[in-house]
């Protein structure tokens, strides 16, 4: 892309940079057990409303997967998670009365806590609803995943949205706090996704699944978009352009394979064939 | 040993070998701090075996590792009088075999060094190109942290014709850096009098830890065996594999002593080779193939990935996809215009899973009318159209293992036309102007008959079009239907053999054709209307003046 183009994108890297700077006022912190965090542990971020039901399931889950910390902002919850999170040892929470859909769904105030303290730490921004899984995850914790992208000088990877529903009615079987959400809800849509590249990101834009089946069918370009990012090597001057499927700066977003291959584990950089000189 | 991080499964593996009786010699890298190094040290200063050699530098690639393996193999000749044979390990390799028998072996072959040693032009493993030219030129940059000068500093050696001189005697060798030499071959290397001529060649060949000791040993030594003890995989960017937890019952079927690289994190592989090695007697056979194919795999499924799966990493450039679709298809123009019931008596003919107009412009008319196909993919028309390229492969990818066929015709959208084109899994066999048959069949207002006619003719013409150009590389046949129609049988038969019958005699039941009477008329009815109808060949308007009255086309059988 020519100079134009690649300096409009740093402007808007900036420009969202600047409002998360100025949203950060519109967060409370209740607890800030930040000090705990150590240079090389993982992360998670998070923005929560009234998810108490899912909670203890989500946290014991990235626990296992070996996340040391969460930092999580509470969106004017009544449902008592805010006092919930707030009890965790491995837990820093904030409190927002500010709009959800204001603050771009959350992520003004996650780009403010992660330019904060994500830095030098890899990430991962996921919703209460989201289970993160990569290849060998039953056997391999995420440090190994991590480890393995250091090791790479790979600085981002890719995941897709996966949308997953029960057998028979959606509110046959309630879920009770605690346990495990894909016991109930362990189908879903296996080939029906349409896949196409944006030109300005870079990234792949993914579309399909039973959302867009059953909401979206006379208006597919409306449909959500499944691609997300979410495990990044965070640095200060990264920031998410809408919800966790973009990134700036854009390279963070190629995390596919271009020349026929798959690429399970997504470099940084645009992947090239190894051709040498 | 060379250690650069990892200390505390490093000094694990240090007490391991020492408890065997081994000397250890270990290098830290002199970029890990003071501070780590003097714990390192600390923590290891109870062993008298174990000594710490000059620290040195180590680049990827750069001589600071040849020269650190050379500081500790002459401390650890020069301390350890009796040891015959030196191994050259990391601090992420794990000793898969108790260490005894590591003993017994070299003790049972005590003159012969274990380095993979191969000549460049053998070699089919150098990840970056430069095999020779490692030799030829000169490398003092790194190529890991000043990449653009590496790569101009050889561009301008390429340019003017570099050549530099190979020392007298040395043939260069290159293999893996992991060796295990004797005494007799170490010292004679160290000791050389062309030591110092060796060490300023070497010095600015590319990665020396590869061909340093290789070359070298290849003239001291009484017997080389070209492979080394230490198992190393290697993934397509040459970065070496690494193993973990869940590799455990991989590793116990190797049949090397030691492997590398070990995740430090893995602690079930550090607790079952180091607190319980298995003896020989109790060990499985060993099959160190069914490593290599594990990798091999993987390796594969990294570059070439599986063809015809698009994927949130896998998104391959166009005429890179190793393959648009997953398996072969077949697609009909004009076939179910022609004969009635064509669908049904293909599936029956073939086992193939037969669909209809999958981009019609209403909804995709899957098999058997179901409104939703494997992989709940949808019949949708809108989401289909949305992005048709992903719907066929989608399908495709879907259904494989079982063969696809599917019709298409001039009402269909024809964007897909150019996929299905260049696909060279796709089968596309056209009767071109069959589309006229169903206008003739259901008759009613002319007019309107002849706008529709012209319109398909149009439509038709460029699909046929996207199929002559020179880029299409699916197997394509087109016919007329005046020339399918002399000789139906043997085009159908033709198809079919390509697809795969069911049974491999010849056809038995042929697909009844729809009554064609007076479908010359109806063309010349068109032609009179103004419109010009020449895909489907030329039919006689009036019927040939025969014996019999009218002759009926029946469908014929050619009989073995």
């Amino acid at each position: 892309m020519g100079a134009w183009q690649s300096y409009r994108l740093r402007l808007q890297r900036k420009r969202w940079l600047v409002r998360a700077l100025r949203k950060r006022r519109e967060l409370r912190c209740v607890a800030d057990r930040t000090d705990r965090i150590r240079p090389s542990d993982l992360i998670v971020f998070c923005t929560a409303r009234n998810e108490g039901v899912r909670l203890p399931w989500f946290l014991k889950y990235y626990r296992d997967m070996g996340v040391n910390h969460f930092v999580m902002v509470d969106n004017d919850s009544t449902d008592g998670s805010l006092d919930y999170l707030a009890r965790q040892e491995d837990v820093s929470v904030w409190h927002t009365r500010g709009s959800y859909k204001r603050s771009r769904f959350g992520m003004d105030w996650i780009n403010w806590l992660l330019r904060k303290y994500g830095d030098g730490h890899w990430v991962l921004v996921v919703d209460p609803d989201e289970l993160f899984l990569y290849p060998f995850c039953d056997t391999r914790p995420l440090r190994a995943l991590t480890d393995w992208l250091d090791a790479s000088s790979i600085k981002s990877f890719s995941a897709m949205l996966l949308d997953m529903y029960p057998k028979g009615r959606l509110d046959a079987q309630p879920y009770t706090a605690g346990q495990d959400p894909l016991e109930i809800a362990s189908w879903f849509d296996a080939g029906n996704y349409s896949v196409k590249r944006n030109k300005r990101f870079g990234n792949l834009w993914i579309q399909g699944g039973p959302r867009a089946r059953m909401f979206f069918p006379d208006q597919p370009e409306r449909a959500p978009a499944l691609n997300k990012v979410p495990l990044v090597k965070w640095d200060r001057r990264y920031t998410y352009v809408s919800s966790t499927h973009m990134l700036l700066p854009r390279g963070l977003n190629l995390v596919y394979d271009e020349w026929g291959g798959r690429e399970g584990l997504g470099p940084a950089a645009a992947h090239q064939v190894p051709r040498h000189v | 040993m060379l250690v650069h991080t990892a200390f505390d499964r490093a000094e694990q593996v240090a007490r391991h070998w020492a408890r065997a009786g081994c000397p250890v010699v270990i290098h830290v890298d002199e970029k890990v701090s003071p501070k780590t190094y003097g714990a390192f040290a600390e923590a290891l200063s109870d062993l008298p075996q174990v000594l710490f050699s000059r620290r040195h530098r180590c680049d990827w690639g750069t001589w600071g590792l040849v020269a650190a393996s050379q500081d500790a193999a002459e401390l650890m000749l020069e301390r350890f009088m009796d040891v015959r044979h030196v191994y050259l390990t990391s601090g992420s390799c794990l000793p898969l075999r108790p260490v005894e028998e590591l003993i017994d072996y070299l003790d049972a072959r005590p003159q012969t060094d274990f380095i993979e040693s191969a000549t460049t032009a053998d070699v089919p493993w150098t990840v970056g190109g430069l095999d020779r030219e490692r030799f030829t030129l000169f490398f003092p940059f790194s190529w890991r942290r000043n990449r653009y000068l590496f790569d101009r500093l050889v561009e301008v050696q390429r340019l003017l014709r570099i050549s530099r001189r190979i020392p007298k005697g040395v043939v260069p060798h290159m293999g893996s850096q992991w060796w295990c030499l004797t005494r007799h071959t170490l010292s004679a290397i160290l000791s050389s009098p062309e030591r110092r001529p060796h060490e300023r060649y070497f010095r600015r060949v590319w990665i020396p830890d590869e061909s340093y000791f290789q070359s070298l040993a290849r003239l001291h030594s009484r017997n080389i065996e070209s492979r080394s003890l230490t198992l190393s995989k290697f993934d397509f960017q040459g970065k070496p594999h690494i193993f973990y937890d869940d590799h455990l019952q991989l590793l116990r079927r190797s049949d090397c002593f030691v492997a590398r690289k070990i995740w430090p994190h893995a602690g079930r592989l550090y607790e079952a080779f180091l607190n319980h090695p298995e003896s020989a007697a109790n060990r499985q056979e060993p099959n160190p193939g069914k490593i290599d194919r594990v990798f091999a795999r993987a390796v594969d499924r990294r570059t070439r990935g599986r063809a015809g799966l698009y994927m949130q990493s896998r998104f391959p450039n166009f005429s890179w996809e190793n393959g648009v679709t997953a398996g072969r298809y077949s697609v009909f123009q004009g076939f179910s215009e022609l004969f009635e019931e064509f669908e049904p008596w293909l599936a029956r003919a073939t086992g193939a899973q037969v669909h209809g107009h999958l981009f019609a412009p209403e909804r995709a008319e899957f098999a058997e009318g179901q409104p939703v196909l494997n992989g709940a993919l949808s019949d949708n028309a809108a989401l289909r159209d949305w992005n048709h390229r992903a719907f066929l492969t989608n399908l495709i990818w879907n259904t494989r293992g079982t063969r696809q066929c599917f019709q298409f015709g001039p009402h269909d959208a024809p964007e897909v036309m150019w996929d299905l084109a260049r696909d060279p899994n796709a089968q596309i066999s056209v009767i071109s102007g069959a589309w006229a048959v169903p206008l003739f069949r259901a008759g009613g207002d002319f007019s309107t008959l002849r706008a529709e006619a012209a319109a398909l003719q149009k439509a038709e013409h460029l699909l046929l079009d996207e199929l002559r150009s020179p880029e299409a590389k699916a197997r394509i046949r087109i016919w007329t239907m005046a020339e399918f129609i002399e000789a139906p049988m043997e085009p159908l038969q033709l198809i079919l053999d390509e697809i795969g019958q069911k049974e491999p005699r010849r056809l038995a039941e042929a697909p009844v054709m729809q009554d064609l009477t007076g479908f010359g008329r109806f063309l010349q009815n068109l032609k009179n209307q103004g419109m010009h109808p020449y895909l489907m060949g030329d039919f006689p308007v009036e019927p040939a003046p025969g014996p019999s009255s009218a002759p009926t086309r029946k469908p014929y059988l050619v009989k073995n």
